[in-house]
């Protein structure tokens, strides 16, 4: 099982990279939300993965039971999956802004914080040379 | 997006999804539930209305600004976790219970609430940020 | 006295929330802000006067013990870097006053400074690695929130990029945290210390670490990793861009210096020989975009990033000389890169132009700011007798003493190239006449002129007094980088003795 899962997280890894290289604003923002899931699952594997009960006490029952999952992977998830959840949303709105504003998707042409001058190099700008 | 099946049937689904966010947020006292996921279901009911109605109508419907309910949420959330403190000797988010007439009432019910109004606030602003048209950008500095 | 580091954190997220209640009363929310300003002062204060008399201060969160609840540490470091957030803080509230003062910047504004203040203090104090996490992400929304505020076309391009690359190193640090779980089952650094030392597979141990090296790089803007500095950082409001520059890149660097003395050192040799070339390139690149440039702020981000380099050598190099060194430049640094962002803020709104070609005649109509840039300037550049010369001296010396002699060659070369950079702007920008084409702004009023250049006066003044009396910060530091260099003490006040000592004979560690 560990071995399925640990290939399943190295393709999720690759197809995220994969789309987060893509020149489209768009498709960075759902490489970022597949990668963080990505994350998520290698936490879940870290905890171990075996057939368990899962962590609750039975009503009447002071302690959990014998065989119960570990809870803390678990824990760790959802407080990254809540995480995540609110930063992708933030960064739709951001993304679309920038859409709208800048009226691209495409990171390369987006020189409005680094303006390309006339002769520059890769950076965008020279010193001392002609405007 | 706004057509006529969709715009009848979120009438229907917009209140029941509400009663059901509000169920699941008091079951999540003894079960599985509670304020996040409770949360989570309220705002999938505002966004179907964002969707099917304007931005404004729904500004008129929640009557406070959605980023007012998140701190008001986060306010109550803090609160909950300083009454720990303040009856006896606890630390903060230490549980305190009450009982009512059989039904028990805690700290930890306040902290859902709390956190249901934070997923609430937080999700409607998203939203609504996206549906409303962009805001001026200030004239000035803008080259 | 443990509720000081509680009320570190919460006092600021408190007041970000009734911030948000406040919107839209412009000067409610301003003085809610400046009263929490001052109250984290306080605070902060005294929190590293209790530590400085009593030792480590330990809190555990809920009264859950130790290795399973979340425990809040203060040692030296942390309630150095507690006081220094909040003395930025201060500054940039005040700054702000004047520089952020249209009605629809300023109820952006306060709220997210203050979860960013919380949230930077939250990142120091905590003993827990996951809890760092959880703070590095409340940091990158506040700051995200900080940098799009106002909206214009280059903060959107900016934040796009700012906000791409941090996710990607938060990412990277979460999976780094899932490996590192699964490897020992714990989540306290001060368990984790002992914890990795029993942990058989070594090699992957190294893997983790390089997850760290690159996720803390990211954050803290090292050589391959920094793109998203100065890309984003002279976009937003220059309140927001001097807090930024102080705090945000040295929340990165304080994280390495945490997890590479207590977590990661079973193979100093390869993780921190990384580190030390890290270092060099960090500090090269970072002068060398910093001497291509022509506008203030860019000249400025760029020499963050190679100041970046001094502190992650400090930490690479691995003595305790060289802690101490990294513990004090990043004290001094701190103070002074933010000053710079002030004083060009300064020269923007007294002037008119931030670009060296159409920026002059400062020194002739603004005698005082002149000066007030020659402080924090020629600091930055190691000019004796000012703070940055004994940061720069005590790194230098270490690398000297472990005959790492090439490094503090370049640390040399950068600093004689960071001071061209500044005679550069003081040519250019200061000393020069007004070129006959710019036009002269609005004079400001008395009141905002003292707003202004308060903060800006007082850094500077904290500047002079570093560089004059080097003792006392030199004692905090050597206190500090003694401290992270033998964690046993750490360890103990966060176990307690008997579960250090049973954990650390290795025997009977049962799950």
């Amino acid at each position: 099982m560990e071995t399925v899962i640990a290939v399943l997280v190295g393709v999720l890894m690759a197809s995220s990279v994969y789309l987060m290289l893509r020149r489209n604003l768009v498709r960075f923002v759902l490489g970022l939300a597949l990668i963080s899931h990505t994350a998520n699952l290698l936490i879940f594997s870290s905890g171990g993965l075996q057939a368990r009960f899962p962590p609750l006490i039975t009503p009447g029952e002071l302690v959990p039971g014998p065989d119960v999952a570990n809870a803390l992977p678990q824990a760790l998830m959802l407080t990254a999956i809540v995480i995540s959840f609110s930063v992708f949303a933030f960064l739709l709105v951001l993304a679309f802004r920038t859409y709208q504003r800048l009226e691209t998707v495409d990171p390369d042409s987006m020189r409005s914080a680094e303006p390309m001058a006339a002769g520059a190099g890769v950076d965008g700008s020279v010193s001392g040379g002609p405007q | 997006m706004n057509t006529l099946i969709l715009r009848e049937t979120t009438r229907v689904l917009f209140t029941l999804i509400l009663v059901f966010s509000v169920a699941t947020l008091l079951r999540g006292h003894d079960a599985p539930g509670g304020g996040f996921v409770g949360g989570l279901i309220a705002s999938i009911a505002c966004s179907l209305y964002v969707f099917v109605a304007d931005p404004k109508d729904v500004r008129r419907l929640v009557r406070t600004d959605p980023l007012k309910t998140a701190a008001a949420g986060l306010s109550l959330a803090v609160l909950s976790g300083l009454i720990g403190i303040l009856s006896g000797g606890g630390t903060f988010l230490s549980g305190q219970w009450v009982e009512i007439g059989g039904v028990k009432l805690g700290t930890p019910l306040l902290f859902d609430f709390g956190v249901y109004l934070v997923v609430v606030g937080a999700v409607l602003t998203f939203v609504l940020e996206i549906k409303e048209p962009a805001p001026e950008p200030p004239a000035r500095g803008d080259k | 006295m443990s509720w000081l580091l509680a009320a570190a954190i919460v006092l600021p997220l408190a007041c970000g929330i009734l911030g948000l209640l406040l919107r839209p009363h412009r000067a409610m929310q301003q003085a809610v802000s400046l009263v929490a300003g001052i109250a984290h002062l306080g605070i902060a204060t005294s929190l590293l006067v209790t530590v400085w008399r009593e030792g480590i201060l330990v809190v555990q969160v809920g009264g859950w013990p130790a290795p399973f609840g979340i425990t809040l540490v203060a040692d030296h470091l942390s309630a150095a870097m507690v006081l220094i957030t909040s003395v930025m803080g201060a500054a940039t509230i005040v700054y702000a006053l004047c520089d952020i003062d249209e009605r629809a910047l300023v109820k952006d504004f306060h709220p997210p400074l203050q979860a960013l203040i919380g949230a930077v203090c939250g990142a120091f104090l905590t003993g827990d690695i996951f809890n760092l996490y959880v703070w590095f992400e409340v940091m990158l929304i506040a700051s995200l929130a900080l940098l799009i505020s106002g909206g214009r076309k280059a903060q959107l391009d900016g934040a796009v990029r700012y906000a791409a690359l941090s996710l990607v190193a938060t990412t990277l640090f979460l999976s780094g945290i899932g490996l590192l779980y699964g490897m020992t089952g714990t989540l306290n650094m001060a368990d984790l210390h002992l914890r990795v030392q029993q942990v058989e597979n070594q090699g992957l141990l190294s893997v983790v670490a390089i997850l760290f090296i690159v996720a803390f790089g990211i954050k803290a803007a090292v050589f391959p990793l920094f793109f998203w500095l100065p890309a984003s950082y002279h976009t937003p409001k220059v309140a927001v861009s001097a807090i930024f520059a102080g705090l945000l890149t040295k929340v990165g660097v304080y994280s390495m210096i945490r997890v590479f003395t207590l977590i990661f050192t079973h193979d100093v040799g390869y993780t921190h020989g990384i580190l030390l070339w890290t270092a060099g390139l960090t500090m090269v690149t970072g002068v060398l975009g910093a001497a291509s440039h022509n506008e203030l702020r860019r000249i400025l981000s760029f020499h963050i990033i190679s100041q970046i380099g001094y502190m992650v050598l400090g930490l690479a190099l691995f003595t305790p000389l060289a802690l101490v060194g990294a513990v004090f430049y990043i004290l001094h640094h701190i103070i002074v890169k933010a000053n710079l962002f002030f004083v060009a803020g300064a020269a923007e709104r007294l002037s008119g132009s931030s670009d060296l070609k159409t920026l002059g005649g400062v020194y002739r109509e603004q005698p005082l700011l002149a000066a007030l840039f020659f402080v924090p300037a020629f600091s930055l550049a190691g000019f004796p007798p000012l703070s940055g010369f004994w940061a720069k001296l005590l790194v230098i010396k270490a690398s000297v003493e472990s005959q790492q002699y090439w490094i503090a060659a370049v640390a040399l070369a950068v600093g004689l190239l960071t001071m061209y950079s500044m005679t550069k702007i003081w040519v250019n920008g200061i000393w020069k006449a007004r070129p006959a084409s710019a036009e002269k702004p609005p004079p400001l009023s008395r009141a905002n002129r003292a707003l202004l250049l308060g903060p800006i006066i007082c850094l500077a003044a904290m500047t002079l007094a570093i560089g004059l009396w080097p003792g006392p910060l030199y004692d905090l530091a050597e206190r500090a980088g003694h401290e992270v260099m033998d964690p046993s003490n750490y360890v103990e006040a966060v176990l307690g003795r008997s579960e250090t000592a049973a954990l650390g004979a290795g025997a009977g560690v049962g799950e």
